[in-house]
């Protein structure tokens, strides 16, 4: 609530001033409108906090939902993504009930198929466009602005009962989850692991292959050439991961950090140490968002189609989600970006820039951490 | 000698007869312990019925221990809110109904019309007989396809029509009816005001000073455009005022009978996706029904000299209506739990409004609860609990109303 980096003088008052009473509130606007205007706006806003939401259906400028901006946005994409947006549009929503929002959860890759048939106009995803992607947009003329939103952190958890494993590096994580071939075979028990771990079988447990979480996971442990071990339990629902660990002392599984959230006292996290310091990191809200948890806290999008900002609903929409992005992803379990990068996402999607970070002009994949890959000099607008 | 058993001796005979015969296997028991087995049998199977009825009455009782207490007003009248103290169902609920219905008109008479022509009108010739039987086979065989194969056949049958007339986007396009679109501005007094557009396919409007509009209650209003920078004027005149720069979305108002082909991934669709998973039944149950008809009442009125027609019309099938409702009604509740194919078909998980046309954007009743069920939160499983009863209470009353109709219409064939 008190990271709100764009608002300043009497519209960062009026922020916070109506999020505190909640649902009568009128949006903050971004375009800059002269003081008189927002001095009387902050006046109505006050009465009207004090009448109690009398005229909420009236529709009027001066302090309730306005009912007068129509339309419909159509987003979708991956299902880690969604309760992020989905909090956006319902807020939004509550901002203006009269524009339509429907969030669709096919994940990353089938949200993006739909986005570059121009079918959606916003598509949310787990990871970066990648290059057959970005091409199929380009050639169907749609340009997608890529606007990073949140930081999630992938979790690895243990049973609780799980006394062994202290901390994991990423090579231990990778003969854990990486298949094997004849001459190393994919662990069976934990000793096979690290020297010193008991004898017990090791039971694996992933998200689907559809998932974006899959395929980050995949790319931070074995890169994107080796494939996961195919002898593990895999489920699309992270509710089945969650009791599929909590169920045998021999587990071991991976999902976003919302999920370990809500089940503390079932499961538990293991450190991972981060290469670079040579420290074991929990994942948590601080070591996600100081980038100390690396490399397993990812950032996620939304991409938006060039041809839908013109519409006011839209504009409207996105400088909502990514002036309250921050406050939105926290509240639903996920780590906020730095300021810095909010307002040079707000920057990008003003001024229009369209393209990804995260290809090279030789189409090659660009990987690294947000702060350094979300750069203006990274920017590819072709293929 | 020995009282001898009749049964026995019987089938004793009957070995005798043919050593080879289905009853060689038979053990053969005299009078105590033969009953003593039909009284162990009769044990075997109520204990059997006994814990299919207690699974069942577990399950319903942990539902409604985990949902009664989140059964509230605003699980029926609120949207698929993230926040679980607003989260509500009416949406889906609206669509379930809508795309029930939907399927019910559709697959009924369709339905019903098939199993007359396979039973009532068969052919006399080898050549027709012949083709009757590979339809039989194919529709039992199609009874046995998972749904989500018929999720995939209405994605390129009805969502793009095999990319027959065109595609649609978020925007339009394809033929449509019943349809008018409007370029909308957003004023600077937090306005909208709508420009008619007599050809969607001509590029969205700029802002000209003067120009004509109407207002989101259909009055005629005129713009004010001023350029960047200068002062906004104040009072109502703000209302209509546009900076140079603004720039217009083009949105749609439909009518309540809007209709547009490719079909696109609206109710329509999902009506007619789920038509194709609970066709094959119906035509079974109904053929079956048909066939329970005795042959007396059909040979009866044809003696009478009624026609083919007058016999179905009059006779058999009122005589087979409580079977077949009794079929459609298992179809319709398959059909009211489906999932799968919707959920490839439309895919939507948070829709903030219920559907007001053929070809609106829908969610059903089991894709909401799926997906209250796979978030994290304990609060939403026990709101999925609170929508699981919901969706039971439909099914049942959708059952009960069928049941009476059948009552009604149930006649003694003497």
């Amino acid at each position: 609530m008190n990271q709100l980096p764009f608002s300043e003088g009497p519209q960062a008052i009026s922020v916070t001033l109506s999020l505190s009473i909640g649902r009568c509130m009128r949006r903050d606007r971004t375009r800059s409108v002269i003081g008189s205007f927002q001095v009387v706006s902050l006046i109505a806003l006050v009465a009207f906090a004090f009448s109690g939401c009398a005229n909420r259906e009236g529709g009027q400028s001066d302090g309730t939902a306005n009912t007068e901006l129509q339309g419909k946005i159509d987003i979708d994409g991956s299902s880690t993504v969604f309760p992020i947006t989905e909090a956006a549009a319902s807020r939004f929503r509550k901002l203006y009930p009269n524009v339509n929002i429907n969030v669709g959860v096919s994940g990353t890759g089938g949200g993006f198929k739909r986005f570059t048939r121009g079918e959606t106009d916003i598509s949310d995803a787990s990871r970066p466009i990648d290059a057959s992607e970005f091409a199929a947009a380009f050639e169907a003329g749609i340009k997608a602005i890529e606007l990073p939103i949140a930081y999630d952190g992938l979790t690895l958890v243990v049973h609780p009962e799980n006394d062994w494993v202290d901390q994991l590096t990423i090579d231990e994580i990778r003969k854990i989850y990486a298949s094997g071939d004849d001459r190393s075979p994919a662990p069976k028990f934990w000793s096979d692991v690290r020297a010193g771990f008991p004898a017990r079988a090791i039971e694996p447990f992933a998200p689907g292959t559809d998932s974006g979480t899959f395929d980050y996971f995949r790319e931070v442990t074995v890169g994107s050439k080796q494939s996961l071990r195919s002898d593990m339990s895999t489920s699309e629902d992270d509710n089945v991961l969650v009791t599929g660990v909590a169920g045998s002392p021999g587990s071991i599984g991976f999902f976003g950090a919302a999920y370990f959230e809500e089940n503390k006292t079932k499961i538990r996290a293991v450190p991972i140490v981060n290469p670079e310091t040579g420290k074991a990191v929990l994942p948590s809200a601080d070591t996600i968002k100081s980038g100390e948890y690396s490399p397993m806290s990812r950032p996620v999008f939304i991409y938006i189609n060039s041809k839908s900002i013109a519409r006011p609903e839209v504009k409207l929409f996105v400088n909502y989600f990514l002036t309250h992005a921050a406050e939105i992803s926290s509240a639903v379990g996920y780590q906020p970006i730095p300021a810095e990068l909010y307002q040079h996402a707000q920057a990008n999607f003003t001024g229009r820039k369209t393209g990804t970070h995260y290809l090279t002009a030789e189409g090659e994949k660009r990987s690294g951490a947000l702060l350094e890959v979300f750069q203006e000099q990274n920017l590819q607008e072709a293929p | 000698m020995n009282r001898r058993d009749p049964i026995k001796t019987q089938v004793r005979a009957g070995i005798d007869n043919d050593p080879e015969g289905p009853l060689a296997s038979i053990q053969l028991l005299s009078g105590e312990p033969r009953r003593k087995l039909d009284a162990r049998f009769r044990g075997l199977c109520v204990t059997i019925a006994a814990v299919s009825v207690l699974v069942l009455i577990g399950l319903l009782a942990s539902i409604l221990l985990q949902g009664v207490p989140s059964l509230s007003l605003t699980l029926l009248t609120g949207g698929p809110e993230p926040d679980p103290s607003e989260a509500g169902i009416r949406p889906a609920i609206l669509g379930t109904l809508w795309v029930c219905s939907l399927c019910a008109l559709f697959t009924l008479p369709i339905g019903v019309a098939t199993a007359i022509l396979l039973e009532e009108f068969q052919p006399r010739n080898r050549y027709g007989r012949f083709i009757y039987s590979v339809i039989q086979l194919n529709i039992s065989n199609l009874a046995g396809v998972p749904s989500v194969v018929y999720g995939l056949l209405g994605l390129t049958a009805f969502v793009s029509m095999f990319g027959l007339f065109g595609s649609r986007t978020s925007q339009g396009g394809g033929l449509e009816i019943g349809i008018r679109y409007y370029d909308q501005f957003f004023s600077e007094g937090m306005r909208s005001i709508l420009i008619p557009v007599s050809d969607p396919s001509r590029p969205v409007s700029e802002p000209v000073d003067g120009m004509q509009g109407i207002d989101t209650s259909g009055n005629p209003v005129t713009l004010k455009v001023i350029s960047v920078g200068e002062a906004l004027p104040t009072g109502d005149a703000l209302q209509y005022t546009l900076f140079d720069d603004a720039e217009a979305g083009r949105i749609t108002k439909k009518a309540w009978y809007h209709f547009s082909l490719p079909l696109g991934r609206g109710v329509l669709t999902g009506a007619l996706t789920l038509m194709l998973v609970i066709l094959p039944v119906i035509i079974i149950s109904s053929q079956e029904a048909l066939r329970a008809v005795p042959s007396s009442l059909r040979d009866g009125a044809l003696g009478l000299g009624s026609t083919p027609w007058q016999v179905v019309w009059h006779v058999t099938l009122p005589s087979a209506m409580p079977g077949i409702l009794t079929g459609a009604i298992l179809a319709m509740s398959r059909a009211i739990g489906e999932t799968a194919p919707i959920l490839i078909i439309a895919g939507i998980v948070y829709i903030s409004r219920a559907p007001q046309n053929l070809m609106d954007d829908f969610t059903v009743m089991p894709l909401q609860i799926f997906n209250w069920i796979s978030r994290p939160q304990e609060e939403f499983h026990s709101i999925a609990a609170a929508g699981i009863l919901l969706l039971l209470g439909i099914l049942l009353s959708f059952n009960a109303l069928a049941v009476l109709i059948r009552q009604k219409l149930h006649k003694p064939l003497s």
